[in-house]
This record gives structure tokens, sequence and C-alpha cells, in this order.
């Protein structure tokens, strides 16, 4: 069947500056450039190009422009380009259409909406660089109160504190799994959490054991497939997170394709190799709270009551009773991920439309858990969009207790979002398991950048905390009136419990 | 003294090292110029091996005991007595070629003009050599040996 698919991009080489070194040659996995030997000049195939931009950086003559075809179709605001070409493409296969990372749709974001609050006259700023500012935050259940005694004039505490996770930044790494993901990639999260006192999480595909020496700062998960679950899984780890869903696909299952599943892979997975590794959309032995109650405490059972237990979920339209349930039922830890949420693979259709965005859902969560007077059983973790370190404080100002980032952090390791790593073949080595094209991922030069991105965050979530008069990140969690919407309608600044601006 | 070193496992087979090594030994040190004025264009003297998903990028190893400097017939072979490297005289050279047959890592060749040899010079007068300094993944490192 002839193709009625136009290339999405074009590339445009300038023959003054190419030298036909070969680079663009050897860095695309897509096979889009190639060298015509008999005319000594490189040409590209344009409609193998994803915009990845890998070509682009390494050329050293800068030789090459990618450009959006500018053969576009007859202008209507209704059927788009991205319509036109999801139709084509169905028409010519008949399959759902997948992609990779999360929603690129501009209708979800309300941290634009949000503006934040600074100290003038009547109280006053704190600057960060001369004064300490705490941004230490503490993840697990927080007793109702705190007794304590004097013996021999010293104070000794009698409450029995529950475990928690100390993070020295009030940011994590979200789940990414190992076959999602090269173990270059995950090393790199593991030595920057390590690093910067911080969490990696292993996501649902095992632990590889060379990196249980990072498990002092290791999230491991509990999914619906169950990869890679064992006793020393549990017991390496510092915390254990259940996956009930995920922002970018809420409702469905995974599949990491069986070419994907390497030897090194399925040994962590515990799966044969080359099968695909199929994880159910619901947890079948979860149907109800009571069922989440008993996985929740065999978890518990399992690791000696020595480990919080998180229990991730999809920010979906009844977020907040589901999260109250979920407290109930013993989760220390409620991780949100909201619609914009990223991942290795899903059907575009689900990554569009389905969920809700992160900002209402952790207003909601963290009102409903207020009203009902168990906030402080457990912490709440926001993930699903956060893009900069004022997305960071919004979050927490709307009541999150910490955030997990994981398009950021990519972002920060070379992805430049071109939304194919559904294909395996990731040119900047990240979501791939292709011995050859992962070593483009160096653990020693991603974990520095993954490090530096946190430090700077870091000092600049003290700036902004610092501007508003506050010294511990305490008191900024749920201090809504640290916020104030623009552009937003009477109900949306309902929902998010914000004033409007100048109110 | 300073050696280089490959790290196989992060060489992702890119060859800019082969690029800027070539940048480097030209007239203009200029990367358009070097490859697309030159006549005849500078010689890298950094080569890429790929055998995927193997990779590594080879250069002259400096030997401790250069069977180069041994089989040099005009002694344009030398060993430098104060950094270790093995230096090589082009205006002692005859370009008789027993340096390339006996180099075990192929690491010497025939330069632009056909007459004499050319082989890695750690890029002299630079603190780190071109090919390490431009590597983007870290696969070539510069490391300190005991002499």
């Amino acid at each position: 069947m002839k193709t009625y698919l136009l290339p999405e991009y074009i590339v445009e080489r300038d023959a003054e500056r190419c030298i036909r070194c070969k680079v663009c040659v050897n860095q695309c996995t897509y096979d889009t450039h190639y060298y015509d030997a008999e005319d000594d000049v490189i040409r590209s195939r344009d409609e193998n190009c994803v915009n990845c931009q890998r070509c682009v950086t390494f050329c050293p003559t800068h030789a090459i422009t990618i450009r959006k075809n500018p053969n576009a179709y007859r202008e209507n605001s209704n059927w788009t380009w991205e319509t036109f070409r999801d139709i084509k493409k169905q028409s010519e296969t008949s399959g759902v259409i997948l992609t990779g990372m999360g929603c690129d749709k501009p209708h979800f974001t309300y941290w634009d909406r949000l503006l934040l609050n600074a100290s003038q006259v009547t109280n006053p700023s704190i600057d960060p660089l001369r004064e300490p500012m705490e941004i230490r935050t503490y993840l697990g259940a927080k007793p109702d109160a705190l007794e304590m005694e004097l013996e021999n004039g010293d104070v000794v505490l009698k409450t029995q504190l529950t475990p928690q996770l100390c993070l020295e930044t009030p940011i994590m790494f979200s789940a990414m799994s190992y076959g999602a993901i090269s173990l270059n990639v995950q090393e790199a999260l593991a030595r920057a959490a390590t690093e910067c006192g911080t969490y990696f999480n292993s996501g649902e595909g095992g632990l590889h054991k060379s990196l249980y020496k990072y498990g002092s700062h290791a999230i491991v998960q509990v999914a619906s497939g169950r990869f890679g679950v064992h006793p020393e899984y549990l017991d390496v780890a510092t915390a254990v997170e259940i996956k009930i869903g995920q922002g970018a696909k809420p409702g469905i299952g995974g599949h990491l394709p069986g070419e994907k599943v390497t030897e090194d892979v399925a040994r962590v997975r515990m799966i044969p190799p080359g099968t695909d590794a199929l994880s159910p959309a619901p947890q079948h032995d979860i149907y109800s709270i009571e069922d989440l109650r008993q996985l929740i405490y065999a978890i518990k059972e399992a690791t000696n009551y020595t480990k919080p237990v998180s229990v991730k979920i999809a920010a979906v339209h009844n977020s907040a009773a589901i999260a109250s349930g979920m407290v109930r039922a013993g989760a220390d830890i409620i991780a949100l991920d909201g619609v914009r949420g990223a991942t290795g693979a899903a059907p575009k259709v689900i990554r569009d439309n389905v969920g809700i965005p992160i900002e209402l859902a952790i207003a909601q969560v963290d009102q409903r858990l207020r009203e009902e007077g168990i906030r402080n059983k457990a912490s709440i973790v926001a993930a699903g969009g956060i893009r900069s370190s004022a997305d960071v404080v919004k979050a927490i100002a709307l009541g999150a207790d910490a955030v997990s980032i994981a398009t950021a952090a990519l972002v920060a390791i070379g992805c430049t979002i071109c939304q194919r790593c559904y294909t395996g073949k990731c040119p900047w080595g990240i979501a791939t398991s292709d011995p050859w094209i992962s070593k483009r991922v160096n653990p020693e030069i991603a974990s520095e950048r993954l490090a530096n991105l946190l430090r700077a965050w870091s000092f600049e979530i003290k700036e902004m905390m610092g501007g508003m008069g506050i010294n511990a990140i305490e008191s900024l969690r749920g201090n809504r009136l640290a916020l104030r919407g623009v552009g937003l309608t009477d109900t949306e600044l309902k929902i998010l419990g914000v004033k409007m601006a100048g109110e | 003294m300073k050696r280089i070193v490959a790290k196989e496992e992060f060489c992702i087979g890119c060859g800019l090292c082969e690029v800027y090594c070539t940048v480097q030994h030209s007239k203009s040190k200029d990367v358009i110029k070097a490859y697309n004025r030159e006549n005849p264009r500078p010689l890298g003297r950094v080569r890429l091996e790929v055998n995927k998903p193997v990779s590594f990028a080879v250069q002259c190893r400096h030997c401790e005991d250069a069977p180069c400097v041994t089989a040099c017939l005009s002694g344009a072979m030398k060993k430098d007595e104060s950094t270790g490297l093995v230096i090589h005289d082009a205006e002692k050279c005859m370009g008789c070629w027993t340096c390339i047959m006996v180099c075990p890592y192929g690491a010497i060749k025939m330069d632009a003009s056909g007459k004499v040899v050319s082989k890695c010079d750690f890029c002299s007068g630079l603190d780190v050599p071109a090919c390490v300094a431009n590597c983007p993944n870290g696969a070539l490192v510069l490391i300190e040996v005991k002499p």
C-alpha cells in the first residue's frame, strides 16, 4: 500500500559546512542519514527523522537543521496535522497509535496559572545564602501527637515512630523500570539520588544486582506484573511502592515487547528472555480498599515494619476519595501521578485523554485528607509534569510533601522528548535495552548532570522560599496563601483552594 | 607521565575523536577548512574501531618497549626519556614503513605525502590531547602512569 504519510520533518544540510565526517550517519538510530560514496555527499531519508536532535547536537560543524515539513495540508483548526497523520497511519496499519513520554497537549498546565507570593515591607524576606534554609523532608506516616518524658534531665521520646524516608531535597526520581530505560540510566539515577540524599525508584522491572549497593536510596515497586519481586528485592530497598496506576496511562497495563527483554532484563524481571512482559491493567488481587490493605500489610509484614509503603495511583476523577481509602488501608505515602506524566509506551489516545492534571489532584487530596483529620497519616508525593523548581514550590504549596521527576531528569541527561521511547531505539541511549545504543549514557557524566540539576533546583527552591519569608519547607506545605491564580474560573480557583491574584 | 586510555564500555562510535585529531593536525585548526579546503587533507592519527556493540578509539600506545623504535632504521622514531612518549621525527624518516609493519596496534600510517609516516604525537603543546578533550562520552580519558 502506498503510504499517504508525509515526512514530519525535513533535514537540511549546509553543503558548505558539511565535512562528511559521518557522525550524523552513525548517531542516528533511525537510519535517516547515509553517505553516498559515489557523489561524496551525505543525504537524508526525511521520512525516518523523528526530530530528536541527536545529529544536530553532535555535528561538529553545525551543518544540520531540522525543520517541520513546510508541506502542510490546507489549514483547518479542527483537522490538525496530527489528526491527519493519525488517521492516515491507522488507515494503513489498523493499529493503536503508540507514543512515548507525557501528554503534549497545551490544555492542562495549571502551574502556569499560579503565581507565588513574596514579602514586602510588612514581613521580612530571607537571604538563603546568609541564613539557614531547611528543605529536608521526611516522608511517611506521622503520629497524631508526640509523647515525651524527662529522664535524668534528658528528653526521651515515648511515641513509637513509624519508618520515614529522609529527603535532603523534596525531589525524587519517578519510577522508571529496567527494560523501559537502560541500566546505565538507572545507575545514573541511583548515583545522583545517593549523592543528593534523595531516592530513585526501580519501577516495576525489578532491581539489577549491580544497583543493590544503592539500596539505601532506592524505592522498589510491586506492580501488577510482580516482575522481579523476591525477598532480597524488598530487603535491599528503603521503601516499597505498590503501583496501581500511572499518569500517562491510567487504567491500562504495561507491555514491554519481547525484543526489549534481553537476557539481563529477563533475569532481573524473572521471566524467560524474549517474552513479552505484560503488566495486567489491574492488580488482580486488589479489587477494593480492603484488598489493598491486605497487600500493604503483607509487604509491611515481609519487611518487618521497617520500611514505609507507598501506593501510587494515577490522578483520576475521584482521587481524593481513593486517597482517603489508601491512607485508611495503611499507605504511608500516597504517590499521585498526573495526566502529563510520562511513559515508555502508551496508546496516544489514553495518554492524551485520560486522567486529571496533577495540580487539581494535589489540592483535592490534601484538602480531603485534612478534612478527615488523617493528613498526618500519609505523605503526598506529586508527579507528572513537574518542569522546574517553581513547579516544585507550587506543588508543595498546594499540599504535596515532595515531588518526583522523570521527564525533567531524562531531559537533563539528553532526552529531547521526541516521544519515540516505544521503539526501543532511543538515539540518546535512554529508553533502550540495545547494548550498542545504551553505551550513549555514561553513568558518570549522567549522574553528574542529574546531581547538578537537583542542586540547582534546591537553590532555587530556597530562593523562592526566602522571598516569601519562609525558612523551612514545612511552613510552605499546603500553604495555599502563598499562591494566587491568574486566568482561572471561580470553580478552578475553588478546586485549587487558591485566591485570585489581586485578592 | 600521562597516557590515553579508551573505555570501550562508553565509546559510542561517533568518530569525533578522528575529526578533532584531524583538525588539531591541520594548518588552519578550523574544522571546516581542515576538511573542505586543505589539500591534501590532514591525517587523523586516531582510528575508531567498530564491531557493534564493541567500539573504541586506538592511537599510538607509546609502548614502554616500543617495537617501532627498535625497528626504525633511520632513528626517526625515538622514545622521549622524560615523557616516555614515542616521538616521530619526519625530517629523519625515510619512508621504509618498517614501523608500520611492526606496530602491534596498527597505530602508524603513511602520511598524506606518501613519503613519511604519521602517528599520534600526544598533541604536543596541548595539556589534554584533542581526542580526549572532544570525546563527548568520557570514553577517552587521560590517566597518570608511573614512569
